[in-house]
């Protein structure tokens, strides 16, 4: 049997919120399937599953906030679940061979409609008869561990010690307890209101839920409190988002921990742009590609020709990504900031990429990107595009090692052949790791962005 | 296709790629590409969007006169007729 | 300059104190003033100016340089039934004197069953904020009211400085007056006779409903002009003036807490086992339900007080970090 787990969703994750699941007990899922939403402080994710089997009992109630590492549902793998089918001749979708890869399917629960549900098994232990004394319960707060969903592994499924142990060792140590935090008077306002906390967002210190949270929840028409006048010259800051809040440690632990080096290089794209014309005249409009896509191909080469810059600074040694998947930060409306992956990137043909780099970016704005969107860039692309600045010297996305920016493309005054003409030019910036690279490195990275985009036929 | 017609299916293809109240705030003549903060992949979106709804294509070199509701209607109504 | 001010006449603390100081001298024979400087000198901080001349020097008695001494005198002369008001300059020479206090003072009445009250009150000057350095700006009025048996009152008003002390005279058992030294110019308007409730209820001096500042003494003044501040975000304020450190008065504590939620406790003391930290404590145990964040303290920084005056400023609590701290408190 497997666990599917709250899966870590990035380097600075602690903790989720279940959203909703997409699958029930019984269905049948496979490697890459979405199963479960995921809310981080970001966005709503889609996380897919690593097994491919039937799913047991899912053990977290949606609605609730767990730390990273905690089992969120069993899955019965092939063979088992064939020993525990009451009705063995129930038929299956076939498992995709392992090396497909990602599948694309999207979420649905694909079954057979005629059949029976199978019985969800019990949970290793079920909640109402926990055994667990107070230490255990210490343990389990300080692991940020839910023990109702600790498989027991003493006598008559007991939760031991270890187990807890188990449970946390995967997620940081010192991590908060993921239990929702109320203000005393909050707490005693939902109960003489009769309000479920569970169902209810807090506006405090790290979302605490605060008596003004309750009364706004509390049922029936109520008037809102008059907001509060504020001064003419505001001195009350706005409370961020958790998105901002994301954003800012991630940035602040950034600029803390990671010494950049900075480098900048002008690169002639007019072969590019006459090469984007001719094929956006010939393509219809859904064909038809950004500059961005070319940019982003000719960094994702680079990074598979200089290895040095494509992978994690971890634990003070550098580690080589598998594979070039490039994020690509995307602004959203509204503010804020989520930098979703494209894998293999240097690999997809560019008209690919191009649609990746669509649905993505349609996606993070509005819709909800998946699990292995998230998380696994190896490298970050930030492309100001043709409403930003000329160029960008950014932060590198923590555990990266570089960050690739581009400017908006502008026509300059440009020595061709030793006489002066026009070119659209593009002014690309790399943001790198001290640690892990010198600039030498760097340098060599740029100058093969900058040889790439000179063949844009061969991207 | 006339002018208003064409006027409304700027607006809806914008609507589709811009969500929220902004595009319905609109002057005719204003360039929406910075009044609703649009990058390059939206305004690809939005005649992505135009051209399907208004089932005409919309050449690359063109696209540089969808600048306004104005002009982009003007553009879809020679387009169409 | 024996007549009584006219009513709600514009005084200071000082004059209001040396009021108090005449109008005891005047009518009770028991009264005395013992403590050093006091006669000639007219008190180190100007308070008894002209009580020598009018009493003469049995009354008002210059001490050598021993607190043990006088203070001990002082005590002595209690137990025989005199109403001896003791000053000590400032609160950090009161430790020569803590054993006197503490070990005699303080527990005489328990020892005795009873039968040996010893009525005496000891003033003295207190707190930072006049570049007087670190051997000389402490606050540890917080420590006194440690101690069973004693009284300690802390008087933040004009009309606390003129009417506490006749209460004081009045209650049998050891009464210490701490008085601020920045306060001693303060003005305020002075009633005939004292409206407060005697010795031993705090008193609500601006009220409102967003969240409570509990302080006392020499932070009131700072406190009240951090309420105005917030005031014109539109956060309203109670600032509660303890009045008395011991016994608290944690009833219309917690009727503040009851009234906004919000609980900021300022004091001038370090924070770690300082008063703000008894008062949090109970804040904690009487209106835990009423809380909507957690009990906010603003103190001094843990060091010496310093002698240079952007340095003493900047370790000393004042209205912008009260302000800060009911930011934190309320958003």
């Amino acid at each position: 049997m497997a666990e599917f787990t709250m899966p870590s969703l990035g380097a600075d994750m602690e903790e989720g919120l279940l959203q909703e699941w997409l699958v029930h007990p019984g269905d049948h899922v496979g490697r890459g399937d979405a199963v479960a939403v995921v809310e981080t402080a970001k966005s709503a994710i889609e996380v897919e599953c690593f097994e491919t089997g039937t799913v047991g009992a899912l053990l977290v109630e949606p609605g609730t906030t767990v730390s990273v590492g905690t089992v969120l549902a069993t899955i019965e793998t092939e063979p088992e679940a064939a020993e525990a089918r009451a009705n063995p001749r129930r038929t299956r979708r076939a498992a995709p061979p392992a090396d497909e890869g990602r599948t694309e399917r999207e979420h649905s629960a694909a079954k057979a409609p005629d059949l029976p549900p199978a019985e969800a098994p019990e949970p290793p232990v079920a909640p109402d008869r926990l055994e667990a004394g107070p230490l255990l319960r210490r343990d389990a707060e300080r692991a940020g561990v839910d023990l109702a969903s600790v498989h027991g592994s003493g006598p008559g499924g007991r939760v031991t010690r270890h187990d807890v142990e188990r449970a946390g060792e995967d997620s940081a140590a010192a991590r908060p307890p993921a239990r929702r935090q109320v203000t005393p008077l909050a707490r005693r306002l939902a109960g003489e209101l009769d309000v479920d906390l569970a169902e209810i967002g807090g506006t405090g210190k790290n979302g605490a839920i605060r008596a003004g949270d309750v009364r706004r929840a509390a049922a029936g028409p109520r008037t809102e409190t008059a907001p509060r006048p504020t001064a003419p010259t505001p001195t009350r800051e706005e409370r961020p988002t958790p998105m901002r809040r994301a954003i800012a440690d991630l940035m602040t632990r950034a600029n803390r921990e990671i010494p950049h080096y900075h480098l900048a290089t002008t690169i002639d794209l007019h072969p590019a742009m006459e090469w984007l014309h001719e094929h956006n005249r010939n393509s219809p409009v859904d064909r038809r590609l950004l500059p961005a896509a070319l940019l982003i191909k000719a960094t994702a080469r680079a990074a598979a020709e200089v290895p040095d810059l494509n992978g994690f600074w971890i634990d003070d040694h550098f580690e080589a990504g598998s594979g070039v998947h490039v994020g690509v930060a995307v602004s959203l409306r509204g503010g804020g900031l989520v930098a979703p992956a494209l894998h293999d990137a240097d690999t997809l043909e560019v008209t690919a990429l191009m649609a990746a780099l669509k649905d993505v970016v349609v996606r993070a704005r509005g819709g909800r990107l998946r699990g292995s969107e998230v998380s696994g860039a190896t490298i970050t692309v930030t492309n100001l595009g043709d409403q930003g600045a000329e160029a960008v010297f950014g932060v590198i996305h923590p555990p990266q090692v570089a960050l690739v920016g581009f400017g908006r493309v502008v026509d300059r005054p440009w020595a061709v052949d030793g006489l002066l003409g026009v070119r659209p030019v593009v002014t690309a910036t790399l943001s790198a790791d001290h640690r892990a690279t010198d600039g030498s490195v760097g340098a060599r990275f740029l100058s093969v962005v900058d040889r790439q985009l000179q063949s844009p036929e061969h991207l | 296709m006339n002018h208003a017609d064409a006027l409304a299916l700027v607006r809806e293809s914008l609507a589709a790629v811009v969500p929220g109240p902004e595009p319905d705030g609109l002057g005719p003549d204003e360039p929406f590409r910075e009044a609703l903060d649009m990058d390059s992949l939206d305004f690809l979106r939005f005649v992505e969007t135009l051209a399907e709804r208004a089932g005409v294509s919309i050449p690359d070199e063109d696209t540089s006169r969808l600048t306004t509701l104005t002009d982009s209607a003007a553009f879809l109504a020679e387009r169409a007729s | 300059m024996t007549t009584a001010p006219p009513e709600d006449a514009v005084t200071t603390y000082r004059e209001a104190m040396r009021d108090a100081l005449r109008e005891a001298l005047s009518g009770d024979e028991r009264v005395f003033l013992i403590g050093e400087d006091v006669g000639r000198y007219g008190g180190c901080f100007g308070v008894s100016l002209g009580l020598l001349e009018e009493f003469g020097p049995e009354r008002v008695r210059d001490a050598p340089l021993s607190e043990s001494a006088f203070v001990g005198a002082g005590i002595g002369a209690a137990l025989a039934g005199m109403r001896p008001i003791v000053e000590i300059m400032t609160v950090n020479f009161s430790l020569l004197a803590l054993d006197q206090i503490l070990n005699n003072a303080a527990t005489l009445l328990h020892m005795s069953n009873g039968q040996l009250p010893v009525p005496v009150v000891i003033r003295m000057t207190t707190g930072a904020g006049r570049q007087l350095a670190a051997q000389h700006s402490h606050s540890l009025e917080g420590w006194y009211a440690h101690i069973p048996g004693i009284r300690v009152l802390t008087p933040a008003t004009v009309e606390d400085a003129r009417y506490m002390l006749p209460a004081a005279l009045a209650d049998p058992d050891p009464v210490l007056i701490f008085e601020h030294g920045s306060l001693y110019n303060a003005k305020g308007a002075l009633p005939r006779s004292g409206t407060t409730a005697g010795l031993d209820r705090a008193a609500v001096r601006r009220s409102g409903t967003d969240v409570s500042l509990i302080t006392y003494g020499g932070s009131l003044p700072k406190a009240l002009s951090a309420a105005d501040a917030l005031a014109q975000e539109g956060i309203e304020a109670d600032v509660v003036d303890l009045r008395t450190l011991r016994p608290l008065d944690t009833e219309t504590v917690a009727a503040s807490a009851a009234r906004t939620h919000r609980v900021v406790v300022v004091d001038e003391a370090w924070r770690t086992g300082g008063i703000g930290a008894e008062v949090s404590a109970r804040v904690a145990e009487d209106s835990f339900y009423d809380l909507d964040s957690p009990v906010e303290r603003v103190g001094c920084a843990e060091v010496p007080i310093p002698y240079a005056r952007q340095l003493e400023e900047a370790a000393l609590p004042q209205p912008a970090d009260i302000v800060a701290a009911v930011h934190r408190a309320v958003n």
